[in-house]
């Protein structure tokens, strides 16, 4: 018997029970399903706050998970599905949260700190090119004392 | 002093770190806070048959407590809410959330009941439109219906003396 088809059937069936734990659904279009599996990677799950909606086993991420799906089959935009979210959850429930002043810093903070973090490199490269001053017959002489030890 | 900027940048760390520490990721700022109550009509927990309604809340501020019989922070909480309807300073109004009636009942016979009313939201539709993700939680309604104060997790003393009484005090002395 081959036993990596026995796991790969083992592992297949767990996946399907996890699943099932949801209300099924089902879409007309594959493109409403794509829109419903995108919507609930972008939305997060405010219980296990570190999950979006696909991942979470949270009971609130399922109850929003088919609250999505009416609004899909509804007719609605990703825009308006959106944006009952963010009414009800605030900016907080977006993965990718929205540019505006509160939020200026967590998007340029991370290229700010890189650009510090260069010009201190390039400081520091600068002063050290600059301490590389030749040697002088004396630091010489003691450098060969150092390196050989039949002067000693 | 050729230490200074590493000792400088360590602190500068340890500060950011420290009030990093001292933040509750669990909080989230709700944006319905300004906001209406949202529309609802929904049955009473104790009488199927009768509804109760998003007008209800008129004429003077209330308190709406999102709880169920399953939360167990709720009971952390209950001490308190008993405490404050018993002395009349403001009706609390109850919604029951996900709950079934029965467990509901059971668990207020047994902790007290500091409720003016029990509004019963079986399915969470209105928790979806309070945006509520972790009860118990606690809102102050004003006299006009407008959401004004939102509190996530069980409310404590020092919450209650500090932010909820004084923001009573002062939506009541406002015409």
């Amino acid at each position: 018997m081959n036993y990596s088809i026995f796991y790969v059937l083992v592992f297949a069936l767990l996946t399907f029970t996890i699943h099932a734990a949801d209300t099924p659904v089902s879409f007309d279009s594959p493109i409403d399903k794509q829109r419903y599996e995108k919507l609930l990677e972008e939305l997060r799950c405010l219980v296990c706050q570190n999950q979006s909606l696909s991942d979470s086993h949270a009971e609130l991420a399922q109850d929003l998970r088919s609250e999505v799906y009416k609004m899909i089959v509804a007719g609605k935009g990703n825009d308006a599905i959106v944006q009952f979210m963010v009414e009800r959850y605030g900016d907080f429930i977006l993965y990718k949260p929205p540019m505006k002043p509160t939020t200026w810093l967590l998007w340029f903070g991370p290229s700010l700190l890189l650009f510090v973090a260069f010009s201190i490199v390039v400081m520091a490269a600068k002063k050290r090119r600059a301490a590389k001053a030749p040697l002088t017959d004396e630091e010489r002489q003691r450098v060969r004392k150092l390196v050989e030890p039949d002067n000693h | 002093m050729r230490y200074a900027i590493p000792i400088g940048v360590f602190i500068l760390l340890v500060a950011v770190l420290a009030i990093g520490l001292r933040l509750d990721p669990r909080y989230v700022p709700s944006p319905l806070v300004g906001k209406p109550l949202p529309e609802f009509s929904l049955p009473t927990l104790s009488n199927s048959d009768a509804t109760i309604s998003s007008n209800y809340f008129t004429d003077r501020p209330r308190l709406l407590n999102v709880w169920a019989s399953w939360c167990v922070a709720c009971r952390v909480e209950h001490p308190l809410l008993l405490d404050l309807a018993k002395s009349g300073r403001i009706d609390i109004i109850g919604l029951n959330y996900k709950d079934a009636r029965t467990d509901a009942l059971a668990w207020l016979q047994r902790h007290g009941d500091p409720y003016a009313q029990i509004v019963y939201d079986i399915d969470g539709s209105l928790g979806i439109d309070l945006g509520v993700y972790g009860v118990p939680e606690t809102f102050v309604i004003d006299r006009k219906g407008i959401i004004r104060h939102k509190q996530v997790g069980p409310l404590t003393r020092e919450e209650l003396d500090q932010v909820v009484l004084p923001m009573l005090n002062e939506l009541a002395s406002r015409p």
